[in-house]
């Protein structure tokens, strides 16, 4: 009985779910994405997807393998029922005028072509094969679990990514052989989704054998594989934009930013526990100080070139940040948030009024701001740019890192964990604070001086609250703390959404959706900050006798 | 004021809205001692430790510590000045590693500058080490060798005390100030940290300040014992002469004077028991 | 960070430092400018003698009408601080959820004509509208989201908090559109009533009138009913509520959708009064209401309602009584930075807000 309830309530959930997903737009959406050609489209993938989560949780501790088999088809049934019940209401009663999503094309889409009684069977009979798979795919051998999962993702990013693999596989001879052999434009050809899938497939089989064989890594062998990883994906950030052209490079260009006040505002949040909601002020300050000295236009001031705007805005940042921090030293915790959300606000607010028109350039902005140059060599293309990013983003990772090992470091997490017991062991709190503002908002000045000789021009529009809440959702969902986790945090939220552009307007749905995951499920973030050693690192390397205060 | 007392606190006063937690208290301890505050639950003890170390500013009455006036100072500084504290709830940074939290307490006694550990200067490093081999000796000292590199909420509760204590005493402070090292230990444990504190001033040569909700655990060990019975000095002196004291009886087991006297037999029993185990 | 040790000979050398640090002195600098801005503007603006007493009047009163929104926001803000110790972002979100809801049964009911002969029940039905979706969607949110971190301490609440206003606003976009729509208006609605040559615009005494009643009502519930005493219990301390034999998680559940009604109906007469509906609304008056709560002193019932009445007036008439005496030009564009900026004096220099003595100490 309980087992039933369970497989009840489950259905129900990932019925409305799925549900949800079509009303909100997003299924109607996917199905623009081809995967493999002719045959299956994200929107469907996602549908599969849905089904078998839904009989794979059904199906988690119902007991027997035949109860586990039923508990998933009745909780595909019921889903599918669900997304039946929807394809008909919407058939039958004009819903668009309220749903926008509530399409003809929905419609069909739900009902796999069909007209609506039998697209609604359809419908139900997928849900409950979709369950009954999911089922029996929780209840089978790991490895083969595992392999199965890994060749579908495969297929998958395959096939969702395909015009950024194409674009970087754009060579003759054997490479085009095979390039022609796996895609068209279109997406994947079958054959290809099925190479891949056993290719992906096969490869986790040999590697899950393999582990099987008792070989644990030890946390130095899984520190040196990340560092390796860490090392890999760094390459590929610098090769990539050479393989893939200028589009990547742009998308590039703009993580890039990301990472560079990331590391910022990880100095902030993450070390010294100070929830900054005002973030993007300081990117405003570094934007608008570069555009200012530098531009050619009437309320140009100096019309310096790049590399002598720059240190002045990072200054005029790291200014901004520690006049900003001086108010606010006193309030704490949830308080602290909400009143830096208030201070990027006015500053925002302030910069677009006709009142400080005259000195910014109101809703306007500044315009004819000239690219850098390095001898007569100008940074004009996004991909150069990038890489100017990418070094100022190495710098940024490099000073944070030491930082976060030195005392100050040290002072902000004991000031993270507990302000009044840090400043009863002598750290003093304003100068350790203000030094989280100002070195965040050191980085986040550079990120904003970058961005303003990229774009040319700056105006206010650029300077929302929703960029602190990326910056902020970023370091969350990468790890707070933790450095790789700011890089990894980027790609996903930065890069990621970029990538599949037509999602863009259900980015924030999905940063919303992720820092309720992850607030929920793991807190750490995808890449936690690691457990410095600090005891053992030093009995190793040097040797310090410990006798002298030997007790007893 | 004496030249042998270390901290002196003249008519502390504290209140809370219309409440007063302490009430005029004067308190002297002299260089080198144990001192023991004792008082029944919410006599105002942490209140005290909390107006010496400026977590809360006193009311009105004065602080002075070897010839200074730190009331009105800000904590960092009175910790600067050379007192240094433990809480009564252990309260270090959970989410550091053992010897990253001696490393914070020895925050003032590191000298270096943060861009100095950006650009990694000779000098950093120098200081780095050194405080590194310290925090090592300390490690050692609070019996937590090997330990240093768990984060400090994983630690058994003994060792999460002991590391409080170390914590503090990485400020090298000339005043320690425990708040119930012994809450929520059995007897072994007690003596165990009672033993421990004695170790301590041994060691680093200095003055501790006691509180204590046990009068058990202070009468062994202590040189002098100031009782505290809402917010207010009730008795004060050596073990032998706060025991024996009819107030300090009345505050702990609610005694009036016309009480049975097989209560107050009782009583002074207990009491006499605690200092015949020395 | 200091290079040097701090024991230097003496402590008392440094004495004055301490007193009066370069923190303080800061903040000073920063009150007294405040208030001589405040000082200079109205002077400035009495002597120019620019707006005459029915614009004055005019100010005035919108400042009390959008002061009430802010209050009913307000008040779901102070409550569930006080049961949760959660800043519950997300709570002008929840007034958008109204809002849209009052949307949909507004325009068939406008369209039919239905609004126009019956007013009174056409704005019930809305209203009703308003105050279930939001405080089922209040309640949705929290056993959702907020559940998990009852016992939780640190960022994780407020981000979660974050990620449910996101979620919230991008799927009432998703769901409806991203356009503006306009929210129906009946004819009665457009009356105006004169009074000694002021002209008082009926809708803005219709949301005045039916906000302080509603409140009331609220009022009532928090004071006289079982389950309200039992919130108040849980505000003064949750622990010992609970030993009390308290049911937590209902008066939880209750204050969700207590909180969440009152915004229902504040989207409903925001809606009313700017004439259109649009997923981000609730953001920045909920940011403001929050401002109100804390003005009031977070925690307490009528101190929301005041802040947020308080909030509203400064709102409304500061752009034209501070910032026009000094010379600004287009003040009104200002009138987000002097809300913003009141609450975050208020945070800064008395977290404790104007009624609230004992809540703030907990957390801020």
């Amino acid at each position: 009985m309980k087992t039933l309830t369970k497989a009840a309530t489950t259905g129900l959930l990932f019925g409305v779910g799925g549900v949800y997903l079509a009303l909100v737009g997003l299924l109607e959406m996917m199905q623009a994405r081809p995967i493999v050609f002719g045959a299956v489209n994200l929107g469907q993938a996602v549908l599969a997807l849905l089904a078998l989560a839904c009989g794979a949780v059904a199906a988690r501790d119902a007991g027997p393998a035949f109860a586990r088999a039923g508990a998933g088809l009745l909780g595909g049934l019921l889903a599918g029922a669900l997304m039946a019940l929807l394809q008909v209401i919407v058939a039958t009663v004009p819903l668009q005028g309220m749903f926008i999503a509530a399409s003809p094309a929905l419609r069909n889409m739900l009902a796999f072509g069909f007209a609506p009684g039998p697209g609604a069977l359809a419908m139900l009979l997928g849900g409950g094969i979709g369950g009954l798979a999911g089922a029996v795919l929780a209840v089978s051998v790991p490895s083969l679990r595992r392999a199965i999962v890994a060749g579908a993702a495969a297929v998958v990013i395959a096939g969702v990514f395909q015009e950024l693999i194409q674009l970087m596989i754009q060579y003759e001879g054997i490479i085009g052989w095979i390039r022609d052999f796996v895609y068209t434009w279109q997406g994947l050809r079958p054959q290809g989704a099925v190479a891949i899938f056993v290719i992906a497939g096969g490869t986790s089989l040999v590697l899950s054998h393999r582990s099987s064989a008792g070989h644990v890594p030890s946390p130095d062998q899984r520190r040196r594989r990340r560092f390796i990883s860490a090392g890999v994906a760094l390459l590929v950030l610098v090769l990539m934009p050479l393989l893939a052209g200028a589009y990547i490079g742009e998308v590039l260009m703009l993580v890039g930013l990301y990472i560079l006040m990331g590391m910022g505002l990880n100095l902030e949040v993450g070390l010294a526990g100070l929830l900054d909601l005002g973030f993007v002020a300081f990117f405003a300050v570094g934007a608008y100080t570069t555009a200012l000295l530098m531009s050619g236009s009437s309320i140009g001031l100096l019309h310096l070139s790049y590399w002598e705007a720059m240190p002045i805005a990072v200054l005029v940042s790291i200014l901004g940040g520690v006049l900003f921090g001086l108010p606010v030293l006193g309030v704490r915790g949830d308080y602290l948030a909400v009143a830096t959300l208030g201070l990027g606000e006015i500053v925002r607010i302030v910069v677009l009024s006709d009142f400080a028109a005259p000195l910014l350039g109101g809703p306007q902005g500044v315009l004819d701001i000239p690219k850098p140059s390095i001898g007569s060599f100008e940074l004009g293309s996004p991909v150069k740019l990038f890489y100017l990013t990418l070094v100022c983003a190495g710098v940024a990772a490099f000073i944070a890192w030491r930082l976060e090992n030195s005392r100050l470091g040290r002072a902000w997490e004991a000031l993270r964990d507990d302000e009044d017991v840090a400043q009863a062991l002598g750290v003093n709190l304003i100068r350790s604070k203000l030094l989280a503002y100002g070195l965040g908002a050191a980085f986040a000045g550079l990120g904003g001086s970058i961005f303003a000789t990229m774009l040319g021009s700056v105006y206010p529009s650029s300077f929302q609250l929703l960029i602190s809440i990326n910056v902020l959702a970023l370091i969350i969902v990468g790890g707070m703390g933790s450095l790789p986790g700011v890089v990894l945090g980027a790609i996903a939220l930065i890069g990621l959404p970029e990538l599949l552009r037509e999602f863009g307007e259900y980015r924030y749905l999905f940063y919303g959706a992720a820092l309720i995951v992850m607030m929920r499920w793991k807190p750490e973030g995808l890449w936690p900050s690691e457990v410095r050693s600090r005891e053992l690192h030093a009995a190793a390397g040097e040797a310090e006798p410990v006798a002298a205060m030997e007790p007893g | 004021m004496a030249e042998a007392s270390l901290l002196l606190c003249r008519r502390l006063t504290r209140r809370f809205g219309g409440i007063a937690a302490l009430t005029d208290l004067d308190l002297e301890v002299a260089s080198g001692a144990i001192h023991s505050i004792i008082g029944p639950n919410g006599a105002g003890k942490t209140t005290v430790f909390n107006c010496i170390t400026q977590n809360l500013s006193p009311t009105s009455g004065e602080v002075w510590f070897r010839s200074d006036r730190i009331d009105g100072l800000t904590p960092d500084r009175v910790a600067a000045a050379g007192i240094s504290r433990t809480y009564q709830n252990i309260r270090l940074f959970r989410n550091i590693t053992a010897i990253e939290n001696l490393l914070v307490g020895m925050h003032l006694h590191v000298h270096s500058h943060w861009w100095g550990a950006v650009l990694g200067t000779p000098h950093t490093k120098r200081e780095e080490a050194r405080a590194h081999a310290e925090a090592l000796k300390l490690l050692h000292f609070i019996d937590l060798a090997g330990r240093g590199d768990l984060l400090a909420r994983n630690l058994a509760y003994g060792e999460q005390r002991r590391l409080e204590i170390g914590r503090a005493l990485a400020t090298r402070p000339k005043l320690l100030l425990l708040d119930e090292p012994t809450a929520g230990m059995n007897p072994h444990e007690t003596s165990r940290m009672m033993a421990f504190i004695q170790r301590v001033r041994a060691e680093f040569d200095i003055t501790i300040l006691l509180i204590e909700h046990q009068m058990r655990v202070v009468m062994g060990m202590s040189d002098r014992v100031t009782v505290l019975d809402h917010g207010a000095k009730i008795a004060e002196g050596t073990p032998p002469e706060v025991q024996g004291d009819p107030a300090v009886i009345e505050a702990y087991l609610g005694v009036k004077s016309a009480a049975p006297t097989a209560a107050r037999d009782h009583a002074a029993s207990l009491l006499g028991a605690a200092a015949s185990e020395r | 960070m200091s290079a040097g040790p701090l024991a230097i000979p003496s402590v008392a050398a440094r004495r004055g430092a301490a007193r009066m640090s370069a923190v303080s002195l800061a903040l000073w600098t920063v009150r007294f400018l405040v208030v001589a801005l405040v000082v200079a503007g109205t002077i400035g603006t009495i002597l120019k003698d620019r707006y005459t007493t029915a614009q004055w009047f005019e100010f005035v009163l919108f400042g009390l009408t959008i002061g009430s929104l802010y209050a009913q926001v307000a008040l779901g803000y102070t409550m569930v601080y006080g049961v949760l110790r959660l800043i519950n972002f997300a709570h002008g979100d929840i007034m958008m959820c109204g809002a849209f809801a009052g949307y949909f049964v507004a325009t068939p009911l406008e369209n039919s004509g239905f609004l126009e002969v019956h007013p009174v029940l056409g704005m019930a039905a809305i209203l009703a509208a308003g105050m279930v979706v939001s405080g089922v969607i209040a309640v949705l949110t929290e056993r959702i989201a907020y559940r998990p971190f009852r016992r939780v301490q640190g960022f994780a609440p407020l981000i979660c908090a974050f990620g449910v206003s996101f979620f919230l606003e991008q799927t009432f976009r998703g769901l409806f559109g991203s356009s503006v729509k306009s929210y129906p208006a009946p004819k009665w609605e457009g009356v105006e009533f004169h009074w000694a040559g002021l002209s008082v615009p009926g809708v803005d005494l219709l949301v005045i009138v039916l906000a302080v009643a509603f409140m009331a009502v609220l009022y009532l519930i928090v004071q006289k009913t079982r389950m309200g005493m039992a919130m108040r219990a849980v505000s003064e301390d949750g622990e010992a509520a609970a030993l009390m034999g308290v049911d937590v998680g209902k008066v939880i559940v209750f204050t969700f959708a207590l909180g969440g009604a009152m915004a229902g109906i504040a989207g409903v007469f925001y809606a009313f009064l700017f004439k259109q509906v649009y997923f981000y609304m609730g953001f920045t008056p909920g940011i403001k209401a929050f401002g109100g709560a804390v003005l009031g002193g977070i925690g307490s019932v009528p101190g929301a309602m005041l802040g947020g009445f308080f909030l509203g007036l400064v709102e409304s008439v500061g752009p034209s009584l501070f910032l026009d005496g000094i010379g600004i030009k287009a003040p009104y564009e200002l009138r987000d930075v002097i809300a913003y900026t009141l609450m975050i004096l208020v945070l800064v220099f008395r977290p404790q807000g104007i009624l609230g003595e004992h809540m703030a100490k907990k957390r801020a």
